[in-house]
C-alpha cells in the first residue's frame, strides 16, 4: 500500500446549491497546479436539486481509485450542520473534520461564499500557498465574486489560527 | 485549464477534446446525465454539436454523416441507447465509411437513473466493437482509437463510459490534432452496403462478422490493454473505472486491463489466467467478462451476486477478493433531492394531489413530486411512457378510477418520446377521455438546462426554429387545447384539472412557466436575439 501513505483524500459534503462541487473543483486546481496527480469525484444530476451533495478529492504523486475509500477521509469539510453526522462515516480515525461552526457567525460578507470560507479553514492543514488558492479561487470564479471569495478565504484562515 | 501539455479534466471533457483533436465533423446526441457535458463541452471548444429531439434521431444523423467520409460522435446516457439500439443494430451491417463513435454512459448504482442496465450487453447484440476507458486520459485515448478502429474497418464503435469516468477529474495529456477530414465531405454510391433488403443484408451479416473477426486478432496483438506485472499468486482480470479500485485494493496483484473489451483478446485472457494461481474478475455490474471468459472454458473466479448491484470501490474490491458476503455497511441516509421552492411544477402537483389524481408520470425533475408533500407520481418508466401508461390505465380501470388518470411530462422528454403517444391517443381513446398536461419550463432541467426544439434555440443558444408544442397537439385533431401559468393562479389551475377530467373529452394542458433556474438565462438569450435582429431589419426599411 505504498501509494496510500502519499495520497491525500478529502471529502466536501453539503447540500445541492451550496457550493460543493466549486469548492472541490478549487482543491482540485490548487493541487493540479502544484504539479501533483489529482483525481476528483461526484454524482450530478438529480441529488443537486437540494439534496445532499459529496465529493472527493485526492492528490499525491500517484492517486488511483478517484472515489475515497469507505472511511479513509483526511478530511471531511462539511458545509451545512445536518450533514455532519451523515458523513461523518468517511472520515478515517484521526482525521479532521471541518464544519461550518469553525467560521464564526458574521465574519462573512456573503453567507454563499461559506464554501470558500471552509477551504481557508482547510487550506491551513494543506501543503500549497496562500497565493496558490487564492489564484485557484480566481480562476474558478467570476470576476464580481472575486473580492467576497477572498475576504471570505481569508476569514476560514484566520478563524483557524484563532481555534 | 493551465497550459496545453497538462490539462485537468472530467472523462466528459476529455472525450470532447479528443472529438476536436480526432476531426470529429459533427457531434449529435439527446442530454442525459452523466452524459451531457461531452456535447456542450465539444461547442465551447469550437466543435459542431447539436441535440436531437432523441436517441434515435441522433444516431440517425450520426450515421448520415459516417455515410460519408465524415467522423460522427454520437452521445447519450445507457437508456438512450435503448432508444437508438434500432439504428444502430442495423448500422453494424451497413458499416460506415467515414467513422461513428457512439457513447453509451452507463449509470451504476443509478445516481440519476431509472435503471441499472449494463450496456455491455449491445456490444455483443448489435455486434459493435466496445473500449472501456478507465479515467480521463483513456476518455481521451480511447475516443481517438475508437475513431480510427471506425474507419479502418468500417464499423460504428462503442464507447462505454461510466458515471465515475464521465464525472471524475483526472489529469490528461492530450496527443494533439490528427489530421482533418477533408471538407467537404464525399460520398460513394455503395447501394449493396447501404440498403438493407434482406438480399443485400445476409452478406453484409457475413461481412460484419468477418470484419470482427480481424478486429479480434488486431486487438489480440495490439489493442488498447495492459498487463501489470504482480505476485502471481494472485491474478486480476478487469476492465474501466474497477481497474484503479483494484490497483489501490490489491497493489501486489497480477493484472490484466482490458481496455477494448468486444471482441474479447480471449487468447491474452487465456494466457494470463495460466499465468496466475488464483484469477479472480473484477467489474462492476453484469457478470459481463466473467460470462465470456468461462464460455471460453477457462476457469476464474466472479464476484459473489450483492455485488452486481450499485458501483464498486476500493473497499468493496477488497470484499470481494477476500470472498466476505457478509452484509454491507449501510451509509446514513443523506438529505432527499425535492423540487426547488418557487418551482412552477409545484403548483401542477399540488393540484393533482389535491384531486387525488392517478398519476402516470414521467423523466424529469417533477418526478420529485413522487415525495412528499406531493406523493403525486404512480408510475415512471421511460421517457415518454407517460402518456401511453395512461392510456392503459384508462382502458381498463373501472369508469370511476379512470376518470383520475391523468399523465404529466416535460417539454422536452415531450418531444423526445411524447408526440406518437398523443398519436395513440387520438387513435385509440379511452371511453372516459384523457387529460394529458406537458409541463412546459421551457428548458430540459433535469440534466443541467439544455435547449430542445421547443426553445427555438441551437445546442449553443442561438435561435433557429422552433416547434410550437400548442400547433402540435392542435393538428392532431386535439379539440381541448389549453396554455396556461399553472403558478399564476393556482386555484384556477386546479380547477381546469378538474372540469377536463370530467369533460371526459381528450385534453392536452400545456402548463407554461420557464424553470426558476433557467428564467434569467433564457431572458438572456431573447435579448441577445433581440438586439441580433435589429440591425436586420433596420436595413430592410432603409431599403
Amino acid at each position: 500500500m505504498s501509494n496510500k501513505t502519499k495520497v491525500t483524500s478529502i471529502v466536501i459534503a453539503g447540500l445541492g446549491g451550496q457550493g460543493v462541487l466549486k469548492a472541490s473543483d478549487i482543491v482540485a486546481e490548487v493541487a493540479f497546479r502544484a504539479g501533483l496527480d489529482v483525481k476528483k469525484s461526484e454524482v450530478h444530476g438529480m441529488s443537486q436539486r437540494g439534496g445532499s451533495v459529496a465529493s472527493d478529492v485526492r492528490f499525491g504523486e500517484k492517486v488511483l481509485s478517484p472515489m475515497v475509500p469507505p472511511g479513509e477521509a483526511d478530511y471531511l469539510v462539511v458545509l451545512s450542520s445536518d450533514q455532519v453526522e451523515p458523513n461523518r462515516w468517511q472520515l478515517r480515525e484521526g482525521g479532521t473534520l471541518i464544519a461550518p461552526e469553525v467560521v464564526p457567525e458574521g465574519s462573512l460578507r456573503d453567507k454563499r461564499s461559506l464554501n470558500v470560507a471552509l477551504l481557508g479553514c482547510l487550506s491551513m492543514s494543506l501543503p500549497f500557498t496562500e497565493s496558490a488558492w487564492q489564484e485557484a479561487i480566481r480562476q474558478n470564479l467570476a470576476e464580481k465574486l472575486h473580492i467576497t471569495n477572498l475576504q471570505a478565504f481569508a476569514a476560514g484562515r484566520a478563524a483557524t489560527n484563532r481555534a | 485549464m493551465s497550459g496545453p501539455d497538462r490539462l485537468l479534466l472530467s472523462g466528459d471533457e476529455a472525450v470532447a477534446l479528443a472529438a476536436r483533436d480526432g476531426g470529429v465533423t459533427l457531434g449529435t446526441g439527446y442530454p442525459g446525465t452523466p452524459s451531457t457535458e461531452i456535447l456542450e463541452t465539444f461547442s465551447k471548444l469550437g466543435g459542431r454539436a447539436q441535440w436531437s429531439p432523441n436517441e434515435k434521431v441522433a444516431m440517425e444523423v450520426a450515421i448520415g454523416v459516417a455515410f460519408t467520409n465524415a467522423r460522427a460522435l454520437v452521445t447519450m446516457k445507457h437508456v438512450g441507447l435503448n432508444v437508438a439500439a434500432d439504428p444502430l443494430f442495423t448500422a453494424t451491417h451497413t458499416g460506415v465509411a467515414g467513422a461513428l463513435v457512439v457513447v453509451s454512459a452507463d449509470d451504476p448504482g443509478m445516481a440519476s437513473s431509472q435503471n441499472e442496465q449494463d450496456n455491455r450487453r449491445y456490444a455483443v447484440a448489435a455486434v459493435a466493437p466496445m473500449l472501456e476507458p478507465a479515467d480521463s486520459q483513456e476518455a481521451y485515448d480511447f475516443t481517438r482509437l475508437a475513431l480510427q478502429v471506425s474507419e479502418r474497418w468500417g464499423l460504428p464503435v462503442l464507447l462505454r463510459l461510466t458515471t465515475r469516468v464521465c464525472h471524475s477529474k483526472a489529469v490528461v495529456r492530450p496527443a494533439g490534432a490528427s489530421t482533418p477530414v477533408h471538407e467537404p465531405a464525399t460520398y460513394v454510391r455503395d447501394i449493396k452496403a447501404r440498403v438493407m433488403i434482406p438480399a443485400y443484408a445476409r452478406p453484409a451479416h457475413r461481412r460484419l462478422r468477418e470484419k470482427l473477426a480481424r478486429i479480434a486478432e488486431w486487438n489480440e496483438a495490439e489493442g488498447p490493454n495492459q498487463e501489470v506485472d504482480g505476485d502471481r499468486s494472485l491474478g486480476i482480470i478487469t476492465s474501466g473505472i474497477s481497474f484503479m479500485h483494484v490497483r489501490e485494493a490489491a497493489p501486489e496483484a497480477a493484472v490484466l486491463k482490458l481496455g477494448m473489451t468486444y471482441p474479447l483478446p480471449i487468447e491474452a485472457v487465456r494466457r494470463f489466467v495460466g499465468s496466475v494461481a488464483r484469477c479472480v474478475v473484477i467489474e462492476e455490474g453484469d457478470p459481463y467478462l466473467v460470462e465470456a471468459i468461462r464460455a471460453a472454458g477457462l476457469k476464474v473466479e466472479g464476484k459473489p451476486e450483492m455485488y452486481r448491484f450499485g458501483e464498486l470501490n476500493v473497499g468493496r474490491v477488497q470484499r470481494i477478493l477476500a470472498g466476505d458476503v457478509s452484509p454491507e455497511p449501510v451509509p446514513p441516509p443523506g438529505k432527499a433531492p425535492q423540487l426547488c421552492q418557487g418551482c412552477p411544477h409545484r403548483s401542477v402537483f399540488g393540484a393533482l394531489h389535491n384531486l387525488d389524481c392517478i398519476v402516470a408520470s414521467d423523466i424529469g425533475c417533477y418526478t420529485l413530486a413522487v415525495l412528499p408533500p406531493f406523493e403525486a407520481a404512480d408510475t415512471c418508466v421511460c421517457m415518454g411512457a407517460s402518456i401511453g401508461v395512461g392510456l392503459g390505465l384508462r382502458h381498463v380501470l373501472p369508469p370511476e378510477q379512470a376518470r383520475r388518470v391523468v399523465s404529466t411530462l416535460g417539454d422536452s422528454t415531450f418531444i423526445h418520446s411524447g408526440i406518437t403517444g398523443l398519436v395513440e391517443m387520438v387513435y385509440n381513446p379511452p371511453k372516459t377521455g384523457h387529460l394529458v398536461i406537458i409541463l412546459d419550463n421551457g428548458t430540459t432541467a433535469m440534466t443541467g438546462l439544455q435547449e430542445h426544439p421547443a426553445t427555438g434555440r441551437t445546442l449553443d443558444h442561438q435561435p433557429t426554429g422552433k416547434v410550437i408544442i400548442e400547433d402540435l397537439v392542435r393538428s392532431l385533431g386535439i379539440a381541448n387545447v389549453h396554455v396556461t401559468d399553472p403558478t399564476t393562479n393556482p386555484a384556477a389551475f386546479q380547477e381546469l384539472v378538474a372540469q377536463s377530467l370530467a369533460s371526459e373529452k381528450l385534453t392536452v394542458i400545456i402548463a407554461r412557466r420557464n424553470c426558476l433556474l433557467a428564467a434569467g438565462r433564457i431572458k438572456s438569450y431573447e435579448q441577445a436575439a433581440a438586439r441580433a435582429e435589429i440591425p436586420e431589419n433596420c436595413v430592410e426599411q432603409q431599403d
